[in-house]
């Protein structure tokens, strides 16, 4: 019956979920296994078999294939077949009936502690509390001493100790859909608490409802087993599996298939109960959906050729061209940048700007591999570090450059430094990594660089938490972090972004500083052109995975050329009335699975024509240095006016 | 850490009283005559009214409860008649081979379980990944009774390798060597399904953490993979497993029932099921009382170890 209840609830959910769960083929088996089972049992009685009570002294104990008897018999010469399928249908019955009431009796508790809230939730949920306190079998054992052994009396205990996990995971679902929107227009149109409650409220949290019968169904089966096992539940002449495996167990040294054969068909039971259960809940956890738990390996895949190094005499700091990243996610494949050169001199700062989802930080990452494989991977392009093909690199090489000649700060240093290590063990490990030092020379220079920083009394804040720090002082420490090893590149994605305005330009003031007397070059990343133009000489704007503008800061800040530039300006906020935002740009970024062809912006761009729609734009080229990708750009092509 | 100890100690307050409450109803609540049930075939007229005295059977509930709870504290559970012995004394004699049992166990299940989640989420859809997740699958479908009678007819009846049932050889032993010889069959069955659950969340949970930003930033500053890991991830990973591995305490505690009756182990689980049987209550009373004190304090420690490794919990 449980089976039903989970039609029920997947027909009720999205449709084709059957065919998703029959698309997982553990589930499938497990749900053809279960099937087998529950038809045999239902049709014990009108099956060809021997009477499963009827005893037989003269063919007591014989072995498993004797003439007319499959399985043998048991002690007092009963047919073990028929007594394994009746003892199925009993352990069937009895372990779905206890996870109804549990399913009932639990859900009911949850749905009105949930929904009531206050001092009814306190107290139910105290009293669950209570009941969990105990050890599961230990509290069903009681119940049993209660009421005596029996095997409905096993039934109820073992309903009663699973009534918690129920009650538990419904007043969980319940409280948050309380607040819900539909709850309150269903309460202002005058519905009663208990129309709202299964009206409402309960066909939200039936999902939750079925998850928690797949995974408790089977446990619920073994249990009752087990107290028939142990002489508590059925009691003779009545026999389930459990019973039938207690009775075997006397005549182990000498017939163990006698108790041997029941426990095969116990496990098998449960078996497929878990493997059918497991699916359903993949099926309606959505945390669990979408290949979301998939592990990112340490570097990013990288698929293509990638050509090799010519030597050339003056390599720039970094030197990346034609980089095309995707993301793989079951049929769609995410274009997240589509070919982006960037150039980066010595002691240079340049700022990379677009709206979020303008593949600007799959960019920066791509460089040392730090886009999440899978579903991340390169597909063209190369990245030279000083002439040094990144991409060709070993794994060795590459961690060996990473947080050393390439660091990187990112955007929520909350979420960015570990939350269970002191911030001076982070940074003492971050200089360990590439240095041979001592950790008394290391912890000495992490206090240095803190200082440099400008983060007062570091040596009192290396011993802070993570979370103990404001959010300013803590991207300071990835600040330090970040030049802990001798630096050449550092790319900050986003770096002021969690941060408040006054804290945002400390924290610009100080990359600032440091660069003048660092002389590393800085890749700066944000969506705010107004950052970046603080910090930045040159700039590059990107849409949709591509770049459509570079040039110096000022000029493009003056006169953009391309439209989208110019709506970006347009974000930026008014300078002394930074609660003045004038509006974003209207429109939704392309789809990444979908680029149209011809200009991605095309969409949304203001100064669109039917030519854009077509055909493709190569970056050309302006005066003062200006690139563009735009067939109608604001200023003139150079040359051409 | 201090304040945050005694924090918790105090929180353990209600949920005593609570457990007490309970296991105090359970005798409350037999139907019918409580001083006969309680006596079964012992009922002697001496017996009765000595157990009517004993736990003033004749006063209200409540008052009831009050000379149970101060019986309680003076060590006094009463006296256990199929046994003839004070229920007190049974118990903590039965207990410490509980204790041996299930420490062991769920020792060897965290260990196998935080190994087996950790190289199972490390080697993700690799071979050893699938195999770890069958393993996990076919170990917690298995019943742990009939797994017991495996083992014994494995490694006890053909083989003769191990023990079948007892903790200490009649003849002879009585040593540490003698009791792990013993104790290795039952431990080992008594650790299988909980392996699997710790192994299922520990992979879940490491998953979940490696696609955290700080990992993000362990290996942006060029760690190894193997400090990342191990260092990293596996840390966070563990402050969401602990509070399993104290919930599992209580299946290995209760699960201790099954499988001290098949091996003949001389704990309180066997005991347990004995004491139902000849409806000695008080004894089932006391025992039950015991082990769950006794989970409620791992649960306690759980937690403490816990806010150890995760500073943000202690406050
Ligand atoms: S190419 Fe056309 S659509 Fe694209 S930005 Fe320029 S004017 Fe707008």
């Amino acid at each position: 019956m449980s089976r039903t209840a989970t039609a029920n609830g997947l027909a009720h959910g999205r449709p084709g979920l059957w065919r998703l769960l029959l698309n997982n083929r553990l589930a499938t088996l497990g749900l053809v296994l279960l099937l087998l089972i529950l038809l045999l049992a239902l049709a014990a009685p009108g099956l060809p078999l021997a009477d499963p009570d009827l005893t037989a002294p003269v063919d007591r104990l014989l072995p498993p294939l004797s003439p007319g008897h499959p399985l043998g018999t048991d002690a007092l010469g009963r047919d073990l077949l028929a007594r394994l399928v009746w003892g199925t249908r009993v352990s069937l019955a009895v372990g779905i009936s206890a996870t109804l009431i549990a399913a009932l009796v639990g859900s009911l508790v949850g749905l009105v502690a949930g929904y009531a809230g206050g001092r009814v939730d306190m107290l139910l949920m105290r009293a669950i509390d209570t009941v969990m306190a105990f050890p599961y079998i230990l509290l069903a054992l009681v119940i049993v001493a209660v009421l005596g052994p029996g095997l409905l009396n096993a039934l109820y205990a073992i309903a009663i100790v699973n009534i918690p996990f129920f009650a538990r995971n419904i007043r969980g679902i319940t409280l948050g859909l309380s607040r819900r929107e539909f709850v309150d227009a269903a309460r202002l149109s005058g519905q009663s608490g208990r129309q709202i409650l299964f009206g409402e409220i309960l066909p939200n949290v039936l999902p939750v409802i079925i998850i928690t019968i797949s995974t408790t169904v089977g446990w619920m089966i073994l249990e009752t087993a087990g107290l028939s096992f142990l002489g508590l539940g059925a009691q003779p002449p009545q026999a389930d599996l459990g019973s039938m495996l207690g009775e075997g167990r006397k005549l182990l040294f000498t017939t163990p298939h006698v108790s041997i054969i029941p426990g095969v068909m116990i496990f098998v039971l449960v078996m497929s109960v878990n493997l059918l259960g497991d699916g359903v809940r993949d099926l309606l956890d959505p945390r669990l959906k979408s290949g979301a738990l998939t592990r990112p390996v340490a570097r990013t895949a990288i698929t293509h050729q990638v050509p090799a190094v010519t030597a050339s005499a003056a390599a720039p700091r970094l030197d990346v061209r034609g980089l095309k990243t995707e993301f793989h996610m079951g049929r769609q494949i995410h274009r997240a940048v589509g070919g982006v050169d960037l150039r980066l001199d010595e002691g240079e700062c340049l700022g990379l700007v677009g709206e979020s989802g303008s593949g600007k930080s799959v960019t920066a990452l791509s460089i040392m591999g730090l886009v999440p494989t899978p579903p991340g991977r390169i597909v063209a392009g190369s990245a030279r570090l000083q002439g040094e093909e990144l991409f060709l690199a070993s794994d060795a090489r590459i961690r060996q450059l990473r947080g050393a000649a390439v660091s990187h700060v990112f955007q929520d240093p909350l979420a960015t430094l570990h939350p269970l290590y002191r911030v001076g063990e982070q940074l003492v490990e971050a200089i360990r990594a590439h240095q041979p030092l001592s950790r008394r020379q290391a912890e000495e220079r992490a206090e240095r660089l803190l200082k440099q920083v400008r983060i007062a009394n570091p040596r009192r804040r290396m011993h802070a938490f993570p979370h103990q720090l404001s959010g300013g002082m803590r991207q300071r420490i990835c600040i330090a972090m970040a030049l802990a090893n001798e630096v050449k590149v550092m790319i900050a994605d986003e770096p002021t972004t969690a941060l408040d305005v006054t804290v945002q330009a400390q924290i610009l003031a100080l990359l600032r500083q440091l660069r003048q007397a660092r002389d590393a070059a800085i890749l700066f990343i944000s969506h705010d052109f107004s950052v970046v133009s603080a910090l930045c000489e040159r700039v590059a704007v990107m849409y949709a995975g591509k770049i459509v503008e570079s040039g110096r800061t000022d000029a493009i800040l003056s006169a953009p050329a391309h439209p989208y530039s110019q709506l970006l300006l347009q974000c930026v906020p008014v300078l002394g009335d930074p609660g003045r935002r004038l509006a974003a740009i209207p429109g939704q970024p392309p789809r990444l699975h979908a680029l149209p062809t011809g200009c991605a912006f095309a969409p949304r761009c203001p100064r669109a024509e039917a030519d854009c729609r077509h055909l493709s734009i190569a970056l050309r080229p302006l005066a003062g240095g200006r690139w563009v990708r735009c067939l109608h750009p604001l200023l003139e092509e150079h040359g051409s006016a | 850490m201090p304040a945050y100890i005694a924090k918790r100690l105090l929180a353990l307050i209600p949920v005593l009283f609570g457990l007490s409450v309970i296991v105090f109803l359970m005798m409350a609540l037999i139907p019918g005559d409580p001083a006969s049930a309680i006596l079964g075939s012992y009922a002697t007229p001496e017996n009765v009214a000595r157990l009517n005295r004993d736990l003033g059977l004749d006063r209200s509930l409540p008052e009831q409860y009050l000379i149970w709870l101060g019986n309680l504290f003076e060590g006094d559970l009463g006296r256990s008649y199929s046994l003839n012995r004070p229920v007190l004394d049974e118990v903590l004699e039965r207990f410490s081979a509980t204790l041996i049992l299930a420490g062991s166990a769920l020792l060897l299940c965290s260990l196998l379980g935080l190994l087996a989640g950790v190289v199972s989420a490390v080697r993700q859809y690799g071979w050893a990944d699938k195999l770890i997740t069958l393993l996990v699958l076919v170990g917690i479908s298995t019943p742990s009774f009939w797994l017991g009678l495996l083992l014994i007819l494995l490694f006890a009846v053909n083989s003769q390798w191990f023990p079948a049932s007892g903790m200490y050889a009649i003849y002879g032993g009585g040593d540490l060597a003698d009791l792990l010889h013993h104790l290795f069959l039952p431990m080992l069955t008594l650790s299988v399904v909980a392996t699997g659950v710790i192994a299922r969340l520990t992979r879940t949970a490491m998953l979940e953490v490696l696609r955290q930003d700080y990992i993000r930033t362990a290996r942006a500053k060029g760690l190894s993979e193997r400090r990342v890991i191990y260092h990293h991830a596996f840390r966070v990973a563990l402050v969401s497993v602990i509070p399993v591995i104290g919930i599992q305490a209580g299946f290995v505690m209760g699960g201790a029932v099954y499988i001290e009756t098949v091996f003949q182990w001389p704990g309180i689980g066997s005991m347990l099921v004995q004491a139902i049987s000849s409806r000695d209550l008080l004894l089932v009373q006391g025992g039950v009382l015991l082990v769950t004190v006794a989970y409620v304090l791992i649960n306690l420690l759980a937690d403490l170890a816990q806010s150890l490794i995760d500073p943000r919990l202690r406050r």
